[in-house]
């Protein structure tokens, strides 16, 4: 798990004069899962297509194993791509389809030194009918693509890709096609076949959820920089400034002052927290999730607001509290109507504190919550949401 | 596919029954008929115009092959230009189409003439003394007129865009990212040619074959134009038979519909040889 596989060395690339990626590096480690996670036009597309061979960088190198492979076609790495509109071949049935990158390997190739010559029928025959066991399609080798649904060809664009025994396998947004249903299947079933093959993943998304749920290692990205680079709960519990913390999750961000360790200070009142290692009375970020926060009787709040707006969401209610014309999202199982006035308390562990960033002030605020809510669990609009 | 015809496709369905259905209809009945009634002499004297029948169909393949030779390379390269550079070519393409057939022909008459541009263009840098030095001839002009590789030029400069345009709209259509898998998947230029843009390119071919193989078949002046008029074409052969004075329309309409049936023919195996996935457009 620990081994390094690929490192990328002060990567620059530029598409009319404007910085797609800025000084970016990176390693990967061998049998990782790891996202690329930002929104669109934040670099991580291009960061992809680099791996695989398909854009050369501006400037910076791309190591594979220790040896430098900028000028290494496509075709010669060892490494295969799901695209994200899969990129089955139209003309070939699903069988055909699997056995394409077989049918082009050829003497000396180079992802397979050892072997020589062309593999035999029944070699090739073995080799994909053992994939399409792996994607549960036995029995639909003699489909062609466009008689699947949404969910099967994307299986053959990975058994495709696969059926290679590739190093790494690269994954350009593959469930963006699919239903909300249908895409948390796939997200299992990719994990799955990532901990079966036991190869490095290196998956592109702009879906948190998505990243969340399957990866060992998170990259958040935005504007061809890499923000913050941990496990989810790393990323998800000590963001590193307010873009991470709004990207990922709901994230209420408040101005404050870090009195000392241990204290920090919000709306003129000090709370205590498990955060330190800043100066005195240094401002900063603070951020709370939504479910951290408990309601409780006005008189035993550490704050009081009133209720604006509530939205039912099945397991729990989305509250929209006012705190001084500062508007927060509590999530909570007790129903409290617009117009109440309520009290909360925060846990010293739901605080997290955030040094100052060219993000702060520009998220965490939740005044037009009601109107785009809908919207915000919608990957894409939540997605125009961050670019704003 | 509804049960129902639309509304909307009532214009049509009247269209296509005017001017296709019924023109069938009647070629059919004059084929089968004289003066005096139905007959099937026109049908036996069919053996008489073999020779033509046989002429038409080898130089249309000749001028489809040459087009198909030209039209499919000018078409991935064109694709493969910025979309500025794919607009002017386009137009480029077309212009010659809205210049009047019999002119356009008349042009390439000026030009191959025993004294016209070529010849003397030729003589003028030293090709024809150059060639008779070589092979001992005494030339002085090249004969381009009144030959059958005139009668291919006329075709092929007049159907080529008919063959550029099919094949250059499908690959033009061809998903980048199909290129870039093949690529991944292993695949060298070479192989990414044949084993995806080649066969994903078929449909246009085929619609490309047709669109320019049956007018090929059919058509008239240019063997009278560049080919001097003594071996005759299947369209001049009908021509004549409306027009000229060996006047009988009912032989015309016979040979005709053999021309049309073998056609069809033709179209149907080769629509079965690109394992009737996607149909090539008939005309």
């Amino acid at each position: 798990m620990s081994k390094e596989l690929i490192r990328l060395r002060d990567l620059c690339m530029a598409y009319d004069d404007e910085l797609v990626l800025d000084h970016l590096n990176l390693y990967i480690n061998d049998k990782e899962f790891l996202t690329l996670l930002g929104p669109s036009g934040c670099g991580k597309t291009t960061t992809l297509r680099i791996i695989g061979g398909f854009s050369t960088p501006a400037s910076g190198d791309v190591l594979f194993d220790g040896v430098r492979i900028n000028d290494v076609p496509p075709y010669q790495r060892q490494i295969n791509t799901v695209f994200q509109k899969y990129a089955l071949f139209p003309h070939l049935n699903v069988f055909e389809n699997i056995a394409f990158g077989l049918r082009m390997q050829r003497r000396s190739d180079p992802k397979d030194p050892k072997r020589k010559g062309k593999l035999s029928e029944e070699e090739i025959r073995e080799r994909v009918m053992e994939m399409l066991e792996v994607i549960s399609l036995k029995g639909f080798e003699n489909r062609k693509p466009d008689a699947l649904s949404g969910g099967q060809q994307q299986r053959v664009a990975i058994a495709r890709a696969l059926v290679n025994r590739p190093k790494v396998l690269l994954l350009d947004e593959p469930l963006g096609a699919l239903d909300l249903k249908l895409r948390k299947d796939m997200q299992i079933e990719l994990k799955r076949i990532q901990q079966q093959v036991g190869i490095t993943f290196i998956y592109v998304t702009h879906d948190q959820e998505e990243a969340l749920t399957m990866s060992d290692t998170i990259v958040v990205m935005d504007k061809g920089t890499i923000q913050q680079i941990g496990t989810p709960e790393d990323i998800y519990n000590e963001p590193k400034n307010a873009f991470v913390a709004d990207f990922i999750g709901e994230s209420n961000i408040i101005d404050g002052i870090m009195v000392r360790d241990n204290l920090v200070q919000m709306y003129g009142r000090q709370f205590p927290c498990l955060d330190g290692g800043f100066g005195e009375n240094e401002p900063v970020d603070v951020v709370i999730r939504p479910e951290d926060i408990d309601i409780v009787p006005l008189e035993q709040g550490q704050l009081t607001g009133t209720v604006t707006g509530v939205t039912f969401k099945g397991m729990q209610y989305d509250i929209i509290v006012d705190f001084r014309g500062f508007k927060w999202l509590i999530q909570t199982t007790d129903h409290s109507p617009v117009g109440a006035k309520i009290g909360i308390k925060i846990d010293p562990d739901g605080i997290h504190v955030m040094k100052k960033s060219v993000y702060s002030g520009m998220y965490g605020d939740y005044s037009s919550f009601s109107d785009a809510y809908d919207e915000l669990d919608d990957a894409e609009a939540g997605e125009d949401e961050d670019e704003t | 596919m509804k049960r129902k015809l639309s509304l909307f496709a009532i214009p049509y369905v009247i269209w296509m029954a005017i001017f296709v259905v019924a023109p069938v209809i009647l070629v059919v009945l004059y084929a089968f008929s004289s003066k005096h009634g139905f007959t099937l002499d026109n049908f036996a004297r069919m053996g008489t115009y073999a020779v033509v029948f046989g002429r038409s169909f080898k130089l249309a393949l000749i001028a489809t092959v040459v087009c198909l030779a030209i039209g499919y390379p000018v078409s991935c390269m064109m694709s493969r230009e910025g979309p500025r550079f794919q607009r002017i070519a386009m137009v480029l393409i077309m212009l010659p189409m809205w210049m009047n057939f019999l002119l356009r022909t008349y042009s390439w008459m000026a030009i191959l003439e025993n004294n016209g541009l070529l010849n003397q263009l030729f003589q003028k840098i030293g090709l024809i003394d150059l060639w008779n030095q070589l092979f001992g001839t005494n030339l002085t002009f090249f004969p381009m007129m009144n030959t059958q590789g005139a009668v291919v030029l006329g075709m092929v400069y007049n159907y080529l865009p008919f063959m550029i345009l099919p094949i250059y709209s499908v690959i033009i259509k061809l998903d980048p990212s199909l290129l870039e898998a093949a690529r991944d998947l292993g695949a060298d230029s070479v192989n990414v040619f044949r084993r995806v843009i080649l066969p994903l390119s078929l449909p246009g071919v085929l619609s490309g074959v047709t669109m320019v193989f049956v007018p090929s078949v059919s058509t008239f002046a240019i063997s009278t134009m560049l080919g001097g008029g003594t071996r005759i074409l299947l369209g001049d052969l009908i021509e004549q038979q409306f027009t000229g004075g060996a006047y009988n329309p009912y032989l015309g309409a016979a040979i005709a519909l053999v021309m049309m049936v073998i056609v069809v023919l033709c179209m149907w195996v080769m629509n079965h040889f690109g394992e009737g996935e996607e149909q090539a457009v008939m005309l």
